[in-house]
């Protein structure tokens, strides 16, 4: 049985201990908030965060976050008023939406280790996320909003 | 962007609903209902499945209470529609956005079409959305002139209110519904409307519906739809378009953990249309055991004759039609005559591959079957189509198909085809239970309508200041209708996008189209045969300017020649009003706007860096876009800047407008500059973001800077026409930062140093 906490709830899970956290997240937590694209972690659709780390949950093994806290877009900010929540939707980035929690999960974690990320430390952090869309001018800037620096 | 914001509370999210009438559930018995009716676009209309002319489109109800609600018909894939439209509503109706409530329209042709492509909504269902606004206002302003009794010329709806100004006399809107829907229904002719400078929402920046549903992980996508009991399906389908299953072995699969049992789909009967690709689902109580299951099957697949497709080959073949004559689409002058005296001819040949939609949604799809019904939850660019689909496939009536659209992770073209809804009709039905298919992101890739591959063939003779007098172009590629209609030629349809429609003032022109067969589903991908007619037709222009060393946008403007108005209407449509002529005077705005934007005559190329320009209208808009690039001396490619210029017509959400032009610049340099999908044997060879590489944040444009010219023209269309520019003008660019002349995309292929 492995024990997990996920945005502050305990939960258990006796399945498959080689399953991946997102299809955990998903099919048996009914938290669909991180999504699937890809599965071998090229798109970053599915990020969370594992004891505070950016990890993406497709190749996140539940056997990897027995004991661990897990936060999703959910338990982000139980207000959705998280900075980058707030400059997200003051930029109108999201188009279709799909990829935007996991570029919003992403960015938190970025901001965590660099408040004040330049234009490079940004496309690093950032490249692995892909928008179909092609929103990631207004990514750019509603991270610079949120981190105070200027556009 | 802080510009006029309008209250989303109000608004709702995609919720699953359960089964209901068409709408008993959405309204109360107490509501008044109002049809509306649409005259759709004649643009294209030959192309899509479900075009009539006379439907009716939308519905509004205003309830007791005073709330409003406004089916929203059209999909939303990210363009903004599901807010914009009902936004036309609210603004006409003078309701209060914070009271009006948006609801997801299931399928049903009462609304008409409800095909969310061709960038047509809002050209579509712009009009008939006015008509609906304010005909409910005149109701309401007639309910309350007849209560107070006093003339309805004095009576005016503001903000949710009827207010007589003589006596300052207010009635809300929800008082007045009982009344109001007892009113005479005014005629279409003789509403009149609010004018322009009181708009609240039309031509204001407004955030979508969703937003903070979305930025928190609360947007219901079709891959998020869940019923009570479901189970899941994960399909191995024939890996050859056509192929049939010999043999199949499941008893490995069956011991993973969470897998209950396979379910073996028949395959298609030809044309394959909007029908399952068939194969062996494997069911199980997650998705993650679904895939795993699937790993363990044991299938012998019997290839059949699509196994001969070989892209190499095809692609020569392909270039191989276009050296000799193909099928005369329009003619202008006599080019053979001016080939025969002309003193230089310039030849070009360009190629474009295969492309897959790969929205960041991947298809997915939950069907429940009780008895002869089927209700599905999908993202859908088409419900109808679902409904057509399954019921053909389930063979009950299509009224007993219930089609939920969800929000689209992306669509691109993709979700208007409705295959996936078919696999898991089947399947609940066979298993008498909720069913979700899930695609994988190597199924998405693998079992794609493509983006059809294509072969374009140029040649011009030359006058002495380099401009052209003639030019034939051939282009051959496998038909987009080949869905359902095994045809040899590309249709009506595609020689409208970007072929027959060249807006060059040429004596003698002439334009081609040469037959291919298809041998993988080919289906419309974002801006469709715009994209490769584009890149042939504006790369080959730079190659002739670039022959006579002239600049681009000075030979540009004279390629485009005197402004002028080009009718390319069938015959059959002559005698008709034609609201999208081809004008040339709003090509060249777009043109010399865009030039001034970029700086264009003040930057002067240096090695590795450069600006390149092509202009395209497609969707009846027009649209031109300057790229700079940066070739660095390993030849990595950056793109620092995009400049855009569209001329839409009047425009709904200046915001969201912009969002498409910043999007298709990103979506442009995916096509140009890596996107590629080639099948050997019949496979495909690419699978997944690893081997089919999208731009990502480090490969997208830095900065994208998007003009939209003020007009009060027709409606036109948005989603798509910022594509087709984006490869030639990147390709014309790198001609001017390296001399390297792209003439087969993606760029990738071409090594510049």
């Amino acid at each position: 049985m492995i024990q997990l906490k996920v945005n502050g709830t305990g939960r258990q899970f006796d399945g498959d201990p080689e399953m991946p956290l997102l299809w955990f997240l998903r099919d048996v937590a009914d938290l669909t908030g991180t999504k699937y694209g890809c599965g071998i972690g090229q798109c970053g659709a599915c990020t969370v965060h594992v004891d505070g780390a950016v990890a993406r949950s497709c190749l996140t093994k539940m056997s990897d976050v027995a004991g661990k806290t897990v936060t999703t877009i959910e338990g982000l900010s139980p207000k959705g008023d998280h900075p980058l929540q707030l400059a997200w939707k003051e930029n109108n980035v999201p188009q279709c939406g799909y990829c935007q929690t996991g570029q919003i999960m992403q960015a938190a974690a970025l901001l965590k280790s660099k408040p004040k990320p330049t234009d490079r430390d940004i496309d690093q952090a950032m490249s692995g996320n892909i928008c179909r869309c092609g929103t990631y001018q207004r990514i750019r800037a509603a991270i610079k909003v949120a981190a105070g620096v200027k556009a | 962007m802080k510009a006029e914001r309008m209250k989303t509370e109000a608004a709702n999210a995609v919720h699953l609903v359960s089964r209901r009438g068409f709408l008993g559930n959405i309204f109360s018995a107490g509501a008044l209902v109002l049809g509306s009716r649409l005259i759709t676009s004649d643009a294209f209309a030959a192309e899509t499945v479900d075009t009539a002319a006379w439907h009716p489109s939308v519905y509004l109800g205003l309830e007791p209470d005073g709330r409003v609600i406004i089916a929203a018909h059209r999909s939303e894939m990210g363009t903004g529609i599901r807010t914009c439209l009902p936004a036309v509503v609210a603004d006409e109706l003078e309701a209060d956005w914070k009271k009006v409530t948006i609801q997801q329209a299931i399928g049903d042709t009462k609304y008409g079409s409800q095909n969310t492509d061709g960038s047509n909504s809002i050209t579509s269902f712009y009009e008939p959305m006015r008509v609906a606004g304010a005909t409910a206002r005149v109701m309401l302003e007639g309910a309350a002139a007849a209560k107070w009794n006093v003339p309805i010329e004095e009576c005016h709806a503001k903000n949710h209110e009827v207010v007589h100004e003589k006596t300052g006399k207010k009635l809300g809107f929800g008082e007045l519904v009982a009344d109001a829907s007892k009113q005479p229904i005014p005629k279409p002719e003789s509403l009149k409307y609010k004018s322009p400078a009181d708009y609240k929402y039309v031509g204001k920046d407004f955030p979508i519906a969703d937003l903070d549903d979305i930025c928190r992980g609360k947007g219901t996508f079709g891959m998020d739809a869940k019923r009570p009991g479901m189970v899941y399906a994960s399909i191995e389908r024939p890996p050859v378009l056509g192929g049939t299953l010999k043999s199949s072995d499941d008893s490995e699969a069956k011991k993973v953990a969470g897998v209950s049992q396979t379910v073996t789909l028949p395959g298609f009967t030809p044309p394959y249309m909007f029908q399952q690709l068939g194969g062996v689902a494997v069911i199980a109580d997650n998705t993650w055991a679904a895939l795993q299951g699937r790993k363990k099957l044991k299938l012998d697949w019997d290839l059949g004759k699509n196994a001969s497709y070989d892209s190499d080959a095809y692609k020569k073949s392909l270039m191989e039609i276009n050296r000799k004559p193909c099928k005369v689409e329009r003619n202008v002058g006599d080019v053979d005559a001016a080939f025969a005296k002309a003193a230089k001819t310039i030849e070009a040949e360009y190629y474009a591959p295969h492309l897959s939609h790969a929205p960041m949604e991947p298809p997915a799809a939950v069907a429940e079957v009780k008895g002869d019904q089927c209700e599905i939850w999908t993202a859908t660019q088409n419900p109808q189509a679902v409904q057509q689909a399954v019921s053909a496939a389930l063979k009950i009536p299509l009224k007993n198909v219930t089609c939920n659209v969800t929000l689209l992770g992306g669509g691109f073209g993709r979700k208007s085809k409705p295959d996936y809804c078919v696999e898991a009709a089947l399947l609940a039905k066979q298993l008498n239970k909720p069913v979700k298919v899930v695609w994988s992101r190597e199924d998405d890739i693998r079992f794609d309508y493509y983006h059809s591959v294509a072969a374009m063939y140029m040649k011009a003779a030359t006058d002495d200041k380099g401009l052209p007098v003639a030019w034939l172009q051939r282009s051959t590629f496998p038909p987009i209708l080949s869905y359902n209609n095994p045809q040899a030629y590309g249709g009506a349809g595609a020689m409208r996008m970007g072929w027959i429609d060249v807006p060059f003032d040429i004596p003698n022109f002439r334009a081609e189209n040469g037959p291919a067969e298809a041998q993988v589903r080919i289906g419309w991908l974002r801006s469709v045969a715009n994209i490769y007619h584009a890149y042939a037709v504006h790369s080959f222009l730079d190659e002739l300017a670039a022959a006579a060393n002239r600049d681009r946008v000075e030979y540009l403007l004279a390629a485009l020649g005197t402004p002028r108005v080009i009718e390319l209407r069938p015959p059959a449509q002559a005698d008709r009003p034609n609201p999208f002529p081809i004008d040339t005077a709003r090509t060249r705005r777009v043109v010399e706007q865009v030039a001034e934007q970029s700086g264009w005559a003040k930057k002067k190329a240096s090695k590795g860096n450069a600006l390149g320009i092509a202009v395209h209208r497609s969707f009846n808009s027009y649209v031109a876009s300057v790229v700079e690039v940066q070739v660095d001396n390993a030849g990595k490619i950056t793109i620092p800047n995009v400049w855009t210029v569209a001329d839409c017509g009047k425009i709904v959400n200046p915001d969201r407008v912009k969002a498409q032009f910043e999007g298709a610049a990103v979506f442009g340099t995916s096509v140009a500059m890596m996107g590629e999908i080639t099948a050997t044997g019949g496979k495909i060879n690419q699978s997944n973001f690893n081997n089919y590489p999208v731009a990502r944040m480090n490969d997208a444009p830095f900065h994208t800077h998007v003009h939209v010219i003020a007009s009060n023209e027709a409606p036109a269309g948005v989603g798509e026409p910022g594509v087709p520019p984006m490869a030639p003008a990147l390709c014309n660019a790198i001609f001017a930062a390296t001399g390297k002349r792209i003439r087969e995309l993606p760029i990738k292929k071409t090594k510049l140093v």
